[in-house]
């Protein structure tokens, strides 16, 4: 295996560990954890790929990734902060008992 | 197969079970923060010195902070909780390993026409402020109404709404 | 063609359109209405007298207009007028005497609220009786005659809170209606021989020799002719429309309506429409060996007789003059059969003005009594109302045949020396000299009840009429004076006019003729005979009061009684033809009750079922189906919603698996 098949393969294997985490746990917390793990693994992806692959010199697939981490950021404190709002509303961060929005 | 590639690996993988298995709230965060790291590291590896030590800025010195905080806002982690897994953890666990198989797949079974790995070309900051500037100065001013976005928006779902004493006080 | 045979049409179509817009003018418009009718009726008496002039110029010519109607096939129904001298002096007739009486109804309507209706009547019936007239078409005669009857029903029952005046009315219409089925048979008889109902038509024509002839040889049964047959049958509807025993019984009844009306139409102008007719198909009623001239002549013989002894015992002024006209018109009727067109005709010119005379000088006397017309509660009225006892004179010394000054002694001499040289028999010249006697007999009677002797006048004291009633009766007894000179046998010239023949010149050896003295002094006695008779009776004893029996009455009651019911006719219609009438009607009555509803009741029941499946169906069906195909729609609706449960997990599991089928479809692509 070359070695970008490597990265490709662990980053899959990053991903699949975030979708478990996120699908998973009951906590909301959590959820969000595995939101960033899954875009981490993607990118390490990019990375790969601006590595190995044509053009380095570009920089695409890095300032992507830079982009990429700037959103995630941003991201995250925006989810906090609803758990937050969602936690002073009704008690809880278990998903499970949050299902007011039900159809 | 290098070494550089193999440690942060292990790091990873490590981290990335532990995060999922344990059951303290706070444990599954650190573990987390130490899958953070790794990436840190395999970026380092990779060239990327500059997005390493963002990955190391922003990930672990924000990001990982700003959950630590929520947790303990939250009231989690303080007693381990009895159920740490949702009532249907196991189709989420299938569905999991199924898009892993997937993907490992797709990626053995895929032909790279890769560039032999070159000498790690030290790309300068220089450059990637360069090309901030031109070719990408648009998202660049994007991301920067998003993030002003983000922060009026963060402050407004966490800020506590004042008690309304009495109606004069309005 | 001349100018006066083109506009011909005018003459009916002026007074149709006053009828027409005075009746949309609304009831409030007398002046309107009057204006109209008089000024119409005046310009028709123009154009009439247009045509009298052409008619007299061009003497013993015909002009025909005809026009085609509508086409039904093949066939077309074709009508049109004639200018001919037997019309141009109908029209003129009918024109004056009409223009005259309407005058006179502006005085005698005066007080009458529905004024301006009356007028639109009178335009209407004067419309129709000038169309009879003028009608080149058997058709076209027949339309108008219905019209002349529709508008005398109007006109008779002008007054129809009375009831007896409605009732009139309806007795008139039905009763003319019964002769009308006849002469509607007769002319359905006629078209389907002669395929024509024009009567001149180059050659075509009805009544034109090469038509007549066939219908005159052959035989219809009953011994008569077919020519025969068809104008008994048209005979029967002029027997209803001028009083001929039996279809009289709804004349003296007419008398309900206004005397204007009376002077019209039972005077001068309706009932005479059937001698007309009979004069106009005179081709075809006179073909052959004359069987329904002889019929023709009986009948009319008998009513002038029945109809001058039941005219001895009435007491109403107008009742009198009623039986007059009908023993009058049968009169008339004699003179074609046995006469001829000339002599029938010319009693009618002259019996229409001094009949519209004495109607309009009677309807003058009951204006002047305060619309009293019991003749017992009259008397002495000659000092009284002076213009209307002179022209009434001379009206009733017309009507009895006065001796050489009065027109209808010349009128009814002719009639009856045609009677005496009839070949067939006596016995309408023998009835037709009696009737003569009891006419002039009557006539003093009622002069003599009404002008003469002490004032019998109960409530207030009588006065003349306004000038606009007495300037008509003025002119209508000049008329009633001169025209008697017209058909002298001196002077032929009526005859020879209407007959168109040549003129003759004035043939003063007739005079000194043995038949023509003989006739001449056998009138004469005649009249003498009943003028002196009714002095003797009731000139000499005039009737003291209101209540005293009349002379006849005291002498001979059962007879009197008799005469004075008119013969009971109309009591014998109701108990038989009235009766069985009544019978049919509560028959169709009971029919319909019991037959016909059932069937309606039936379809009905059809109906309703049928509509009760149909509901069931759009209920069951079309209202299920739709329900429950929405109800499916709402369930799966329902059913899918429950997806969205609140729970994001979920939906990333969804998510996710969406995400890893879509790798697989794209991979098994990719492979593929």
């Amino acid at each position: 295996m070359t070695s970008l098949a490597l990265y490709l393969l662990l980053a899959a294997m990053i991903f699949a560990a975030g979708l478990a985490l996120a699908v998973t746990r009951r906590n909301a917390i959590l959820v969000l954890a595995g939101v960033e793990l899954m875009l981490n693994a993607a990118n390490l992806n990019f990375l790969a790929f601006w590595r190995f692959g044509p053009h380095p010199e570009a920089l695409t697939g890095f300032l992507f990734v830079m982009f990429s981490i700037a959103i995630a950021a941003a991201e995250a404190a925006i989810g906090l902060a609803l758990i937050l709002a969602v936690f002073r509303q009704s008690r809880t961060i278990n998903i499970d008992q949050i299902e007011q929005l039900k159809g | 197969m290098t070494l550089s590639f193999l440690i942060p690996a292990i790091i990873l993988l490590i981290g990335a079970a532990a995060a999922n298995v344990l059951r303290n709230l706070v444990h599954c965060v650190l573990a987390l923060t130490l899958t953070f790291a790794g990436f840190a590291l395999l970026y380092l590896g990779l060239g990327a010195e500059f997005l390493g030590l963002v990955q190391l800025l922003v990930y672990v010195g924000a990001i990982a902070i700003l959950i630590v905080f929520t947790v303990l806002l939250t009231g989690g982690g303080v007693q381990g909780e009895r159920h740490v897994l949702s009532p249907r953890w196991f189709q989420g666990f299938v569905l999991s390993v199924l898009v892993f198989l997937l993907l490992g797949y797709g990626i053995t079974k895929s032909s790279f026409t890769t560039h032999a790995a070159t000498s790690v070309d030290s790309y300068p900051v220089s450059l990637i402020g360069d090309r901030l500037m031109t070719n990408y100065s648009l998202p660049l001013e994007i991301l920067g109404v998003l993030l002003t976005a983000a922060t009026i928006g963060g402050v407004v779902l966490a800020i506590r709404e004042p008690r309304q004493q009495t109606k004069e006080s309005e | 063609m001349p100018f006066i045979v083109s506009y011909l049409w005018l003459i009916p179509a002026l007074p149709l359109a006053a009828a027409v817009v005075s009746t949309l003018a609304g009831g409030r418009q007398r002046a309107l209405s009057a204006g109209l009718a008089i000024g119409t009726m005046f310009f028709s008496l123009l154009l009439s007298l247009c045509a009298l002039t052409h008619a007299l110029t061009f003497a013993a010519q015909r002009w025909v207009v005809n026009v085609e109607w509508f086409r039904f096939g093949q066939t077309a129904v074709q009508i049109g007028w004639v200018l001919d001298p037997l019309s141009a002096i109908m029209l003129t007739m009918v024109t004056f005497v009409g223009l005259l009486i309407f005058i006179y109804s502006i005085g005698y309507m005066a007080r009458d609220e529905r004024f301006a209706r009356f007028f639109s009547y009178l335009s209407l019936f004067a419309a129709a009786m000038l169309g009879v007239v003028l009608a080149n078409s058997l058709l076209l005669l027949f339309v108008c005659w219905e019209l002349v009857g529709l508008a005398s029903y109007l006109l008779i029952g002008f007054w129809f809170q009375k009831p007896a005046a409605s009732a009139a009315a309806k007795k008139a219409f039905l009763t003319t209606r019964i002769g009308d089925v006849f002469f509607f048979l007769g002319m359905m008889w006629l078209f389907a021989r002669t395929g024509t109902l024009l009567f001149v038509d180059a050659g075509k024509g009805c009544l034109e020799a090469a038509q007549l002839a066939p219908l005159g040889i052959e035989t219809a049964g009953l011994g008569l002719t077919v020519a025969a047959a068809i104008s008994l049958l048209i005979f029967c509807g002029a027997a209803g429309k001028s009083g001929q025993f039996p279809l009289h019984v709804w004349l003296p009844d007419a008398m309900e309506g206004p005397t204007p009306v009376s002077a019209l139409i039972h005077a001068a102008t309706m009932v005479a429409a059937g001698v007309y007719l009979i004069a106009r198909i005179y081709p075809l009623v006179s073909l052959g060996t004359h069987s329904s001239l002889t019929v023709i002549a009986w009948v009319g013989a008998f009513t002038a007789f029945f109809a001058a002894t039941i005219a001895i015992a009435q007491n109403d002024i107008k009742r009198i003059l009623a039986y007059s006209t009908v023993s009058q018109l049968g009169f008339m009727m004699l003179g074609l059969a046995v006469g001829g067109v000339a002599v029938g005709i010319f009693h009618l010119i002259t019996h229409a003005f001094f009949k519209a005379l004495l109607f309009l000088g009677a309807g003058s006397v009951i204006h002047g009594c305060h619309e009293e017309q019991d003749i017992r509660k009259m008397g002495g009225l000659r000092k009284q109302m002076p213009v209307t006892f002179a022209t009434y004179s001379i009206g009733m010394l017309a009507l009895s045949g006065f001796p050489l000054v009065f027109s209808g002694f010349w009128s009814k001499d002719a009639i009856l020396e045609s009677a005496h040289t009839w070949p067939i028999s006596q016995g309408p010249f023998l009835l037709a000299s009696a009737a003569a006697v009891l006419t002039a007999f009557y006539m003093t009677r009622q002069m003599y009840y009404v002008f003469f002797g002490k004032s019998r006048v109960e409530h207030r004291h009588p006065h003349e009429s306004p000038t606009v009633m007495t300037v008509p009766l003025v002119i209508l007894a000049l008329f009633a004076v001169v025209l008697g000179f017209a058909g002298t046998p001196v002077w032929t010239g009526f005859q020879s006019f209407i007959e168109m023949q040549s003129a003759p010149a004035a043939d003063l050896a007739k005079l000194i003729e043995p038949a023509f003295l003989g006739t001449l002094l056998l009138s004469t006695i005649i009249v003498t005979v009943g003028l002196g008779l009714g002095w003797l009776l009731y000139g000499r004893n005039a009737l003291q009061a209101a209540t005293e029996p009349d002379v006849l009455e005291a002498a001979a009651p059962g007879i009197f009684r008799v005469l004075a019911g008119k013969y009971f006719l109309d009591e014998l219609y109701d108990a038989t033809v009235i009766r069985l009438h009544r019978l049919f009607a509560k028959l169709c009555a009971w029919l319909d009750d019991h037959f016909w509803s059932n069937l309606v009741a039936m379809v009905k029941w059809d109906v309703l079922t049928f509509a009760w499946f149909s509901r069931s169906f759009d209920v069951a069906v079309v209202n299920g189906g739709f329900d429950s195909s929405c109800d499916a729609v709402q369930a799966g609706g329902e059913s899918t919603s429950h997806l969205q449960s609140g729970q994001e997990q979920r939906y990333l599991k969804w998510i996710g698996l969406a995400l890893f089928l879509f790798l697989v479809w794209l991979f098994w692509g990719a492979r593929g």
